[in-house]
C-alpha cells in the first residue's frame, strides 16, 4: 500500500489527529499499569498500535454520527470525544463512571457523543449499530453509523447478516474491519479462507477497500468518501484497515502471546504515532515545542483523569439492584 | 361486546399503538398484510430471515429513539439471535449505567397442540426469566392480549411477548377503548376456596374446564392467571394459596428449572404461605422431553384438563405430615 498523500486537513486538524493518538496510547498505557497494580480489576485490552484507524475513521464523522466498538474500545470512545474522566472512573470501578462502575473496560458507552458502546462479545456490536443506520435512515437528517468490529469478528454470523440488510437497505453504514491479524490468540492466516475480509464486499454489492490502517491520513480518505456515499444514499462501505496490535490479547502479566517475534517487530516498525509525527514534521507543521506541548497537555489530562478516578466514590453496594429495568 | 380471537387483539393492539406513536415500526421475516396495508413497508418491514441481525438492529434503532418491533414468529426461531437477547438486549441498560432507554418488543408465539415436532413446540419462557433483564408475559384470552401487549410498546425495556400458538384462533370479549393492563398484576380467573391452580395460557382453559366438572362434586377451585411472568404478581399466589391450603401448577412446559418451579419456590419459601399449605404442592407440566411429532406421542407429553383434575385430586386427598 502506497502511502497516502495528506488530506485537504488543515495543520490544527491534523495535529489534532496526533493529539487523539497520542491521548490513546498515554491513557491505555497508564490503564495498564494501573491494572497490574491492582487498581484496575478484571481485563484490559489495549488498542496501542491501532490508534489510526479509531482517528483517521471518527475525524470524518461528525458529532450527530453513531459508533459500536468491541472488546479493545478505549480508542474509540476517545476518537469520539468521551470525557478522560469518566473512562478512568468507570475501569476503577466508581460512581462517577460512564457505568456508574457496572461496566468497566469492556462496556464503555456514551450515548451523548454517539458511542454505542463497547462490547464484549466478538461481533456483538455489529447488528445493533446496523440498527442506529437504520435508525439514521429513518431521521432522514443525514446521519451515518459506523461498526468498528475485528478480523475475529468478520467470520461470525452477525457479520453476514448485517453486511446484507445493509447492503439491501442502503443504509448509511461504514463497516471498519480493524484486521490486525489475530483473534484472541488464533492468527487471521488459521481461521480466514482469504486474507482481506474487504474481498467479501462483492457479495454484497457494496464496495470493499484495503487500506493502511496504520497510515491516519489513508483510513480518514477512505472513510471520508465512504461516509459521502453514506449521507447521499449510497449505501454502506465495507472499509478493512490492517494494523496490528502491539500487545498481548490482553494485560494480564505473563499472558502467552503466541505470535511470531518478527512479525510483532516489523509492525513495530510501523507505528502510527510514529509515522504521522514524522510526517508532519516533514511537511513543517510540527517541531519538538509543538510535540512536548501536545505530550504536556495530555499528561495533565490524563492525571487530572487518575485524580478524579482515585476521588471518586465507589458505588454502595445496593446500587448493585439499580437500573435492571428502567422506569 | 363484539369478540376478536386472540391473534385479532394482538393486531389491533399494534395498530392502535404504532397509529399513536410515529417511532414504532415492525420487522419480521413476513410482513403482515392488514399492517403493511395501512403503515406501509417502511415501518412494517420485511426483511431476511436473519433474527440475529433483527434482534440486534432492534437494540440499536431503540437506543437512538425509536420503539421497534421484532416479531420472531416463532419462538425457537429466535435460538439464533441468543447473543443479541441474552447477552445485549437483556443487559445493555445496566451495563451502560442506565444511560438510555431501550424499549423493544419481541414477539414469540409458544406451545404445542400443533402436531410439529420438537423445535416448532416449544415453551422456553423460563429460560428468558433466568436472564434479568427482560420482562416477559403470556396471556390467555384475547382481553388479555390487547391490554398487555399496548403495555409492553409503551414500556421502556426489551418485553418478550410470548403468545400460544393453541389460543391464536380462540375467541373471546375485547373492548374497542384503548386499555392497558399492568405488568406483574395476575388475573384470578375463577375464584375459588378449596385449591389454588396457578395455570398460563391455553392450561387456562382446561383448568377452567376441570374446575367445572370439579365443582359439580362439591369442590371450590381457585385459578390463578399470573399473566406476566416478569414481573411476576408473588403477592396475588401466595394470598391465593394462603386462603385455600393447596396448590396446583399447571404449565405447558417441563417442570425442570421452569415456571412452575419457581412457582412452588416462592409459595414454600415464605413463611405465612408455607404454614397455610395443608398439602404438598403439585406440578401438571409437560413431561421432559422434546415435543414428539405423533399425535398419539404429542398427547401424551402435554398436560390437559384431565391432568389438571388428576392433580387438584391428589393436593386434595394429600396431608402434611402431623409427625412431630
Amino acid at each position: 500500500m502506497p502511502t497516502s498523500l495528506s488530506p485537504n486537513l488543515a495543520p490544527d486538524k491534523q495535529r489534532e489527529m496526533l493529539r487523539q493518538m497520542l491521548t490513546i496510547r498515554r491513557f491505555e498505557e497508564r490503564a495498564s499499569a494501573d491494572y497490574n497494580a491492582g487498581k484496575i480489576y478484571g481485563v484490559v485490552h489495549c488498542y496501542i498500535g491501532e490508534e489510526a484507524t479509531a482517528v483517521g475513521v471518527c475525524t470524518a464523522l461528525g458529532r450527530g454520527d453513531r459508533i459500536i466498538s468491541t472488546h479493545r474500545g478505549h480508542g474509540h470512545c476517545i476518537a469520539k470525544g468521551a470525557d478522560l474522566n469518566r473512562m478512568m472512573a468507570e475501569l476503577y470501578g466508581r460512581q462517577t463512571g460512564y457505568c456508574k462502575g457496572k461496566g468497566g473496560s469492556m462496556h464503555i458507552a456514551d450515548f451523548g457523543i454517539g458511542m454505542l458502546g463497547a462490547n464484549g462479545i466478538v461481533a456483538g456490536g455489529i447488528s445493533i449499530i446496523t440498527g442506529a443506520g437504520l435508525a439514521a435512515q429513518m431521521e432522514g437528517k443525514g446521519g451515518v453509523a459506523v461498526s468498528f468490529f475485528g478480523d475475529g469478528a468478520s467470520n461470525a454470523g452477525p457479520f453476514h447478516e448485517c453486511l446484507n440488510i445493509a447492503a439491501t437497505w442502503k443504509l448509511p453504514m461504514l463497516y471498519v474491519c480493524e484486521n490486525n491479524l489475530h483473534a484472541a490468540q488464533t492468527s487471521a492466516a488459521q481461521t480466514h479462507a482469504l486474507p482481506d475480509v474487504a474481498g467479501r464486499a462483492a457479495g454484497y454489492g457494496i464496495p470493499g477497500i484495503v487500506v493502511d490502517g496504520n497510515d491516519v491520513f489513508a483510513v480518514y480518505q477512505a472513510a471520508n468518501a465512504a461516509v459521502d456515499r453514506a449521507r447521499s444514499g449510497g449505501g454502506p462501505t465495507l472499509i478493512e484497515c490492517k494494523t496490528y496490535r502491539q500487545r498481548a490479547h490482553t494485560e494480564r502479566k505473563g499472558q502467552a502471546d503466541p505470535r511470531d517475534k518478527a512479525e510483532v517487530d516489523a509492525w513495530m516498525r510501523k507505528d502510527p504515532i510514529a509515522l504521522l509525527e514524522r510526517r508532519l514534521r516533514e511537511q513543517g507543521e510540527l517541531d519538538d515545542a509543538g510535540l512536548q506541548s501536545i505530550e504536556g497537555d495530555i499528561m495533565a489530562a490524563l492525571e487530572a483523569a487518575i485524580a478524579f478516578a482515585e476521588a471518586s466514590p465507589f458505588p454502595l453496594p445496593e446500587h448493585a439492584t439499580d437500573d435492571v429495568f428502567s422506569a | 361486546m363484539r369478540e376478536l380471537t386472540y391473534n385479532e387483539a394482538a393486531l389491533e393492539a399494534i395498530a392502535e399503538e404504532m397509529r399513536r406513536d410515529p417511532k414504532i415500526f415492525y420487522m419480521s421475516t413476513d410482513a403482515l398484510p392488514p399492517l403493511l396495508k395501512e403503515f406501509g413497508p417502511q415501518r412494517i418491514r420485511a426483511t431476511p430471515i436473519t433474527e440475529a441481525a433483527l434482534t440486534g438492529m432492534a437494540i440499536g434503532a431503540a437506543g437512538c429513539g425509536f420503539r421497534p418491533i421484532v416479531d420472531w414468529r416463532q419462538v425457537t426461531f429466535c435460538f439464533v439471535a441468543m447473543d443479541q437477547i441474552v447477552n445485549q438486549a437483556a443487559k445493555i441498560h445496566y451495563m451502560f449505567g442506565g444511560q438510555v432507554n431501550f424499549p423493544i418488543l419481541y414477539r414469540a408465539a409458544v406451545g404445542g397442540g400443533g402436531l410439529v415436532a420438537a423445535q416448532h413446540s416449544q415453551s422456553p419462557y423460563s429460560m428468558f426469566m433466568n436472564v434479568a433483564g427482560l420482562k416477559m408475559f403470556l396471556p390467555s384470552t384475547p382481553h388479555d392480549m390487547k391490554g398487555l401487549l399496548k403495555t409492553a410498546i409503551r414500556d421502556n425495556n426489551p418485553v418478550i411477548s410470548f403468545e400460544s400458538s393453541r389460543l391464536m384462533a380462540r375467541k373471546g370479549p375485547v373492548p374497542e377503548d384503548d386499555y392497558t393492563i399492568p405488568f406483574g398484576v395476575a388475573d384470578i380467573k375463577r375464584e375459588g376456596d378449596d385449591v389454588t391452580v396457578v395455570a398460563l395460557a391455553w392450561l387456562v382453559h382446561e383448568a377452567l374446564a376441570a374446575a367445572e366438572e370439579l365443582a359439580k362434586e362439591g369442590v371450590s377451585v381457585e385459578i390463578v392467571d399470573p399473566r406476566t411472568l416478569v414481573p411476576l404478581d408473588t403477592e396475588t399466589i401466595r394470598n391465593s394459596v394462603q386462603k385455600t391450603g393447596r396448590l396446583v401448577i399447571a404449565d405447558e412446559a417441563g417442570p425442570t428449572a421452569g415456571f412452575s418451579a419457581e412457582v412452588a419456590a416462592l409459595v414454600t419459601e415464605d413463611a405465612a404461605t408455607f404454614a397455610a399449605l395443608k398439602a404438598p404442592v403439585k406440578r401438571v407440566c409437560a413431561l421432559q422431553v422434546p415435543i414428539p411429532y405423533s399425535p398419539v406421542l404429542e398427547n401424551h407429553v402435554f398436560p390437559d384438563r384431565g391432568r389438571i383434575t388428576a392433580g387438584i385430586r391428589e393436593v386434595l386427598r394429600g396431608r402434611r405430615s402431623e409427625a412431630a
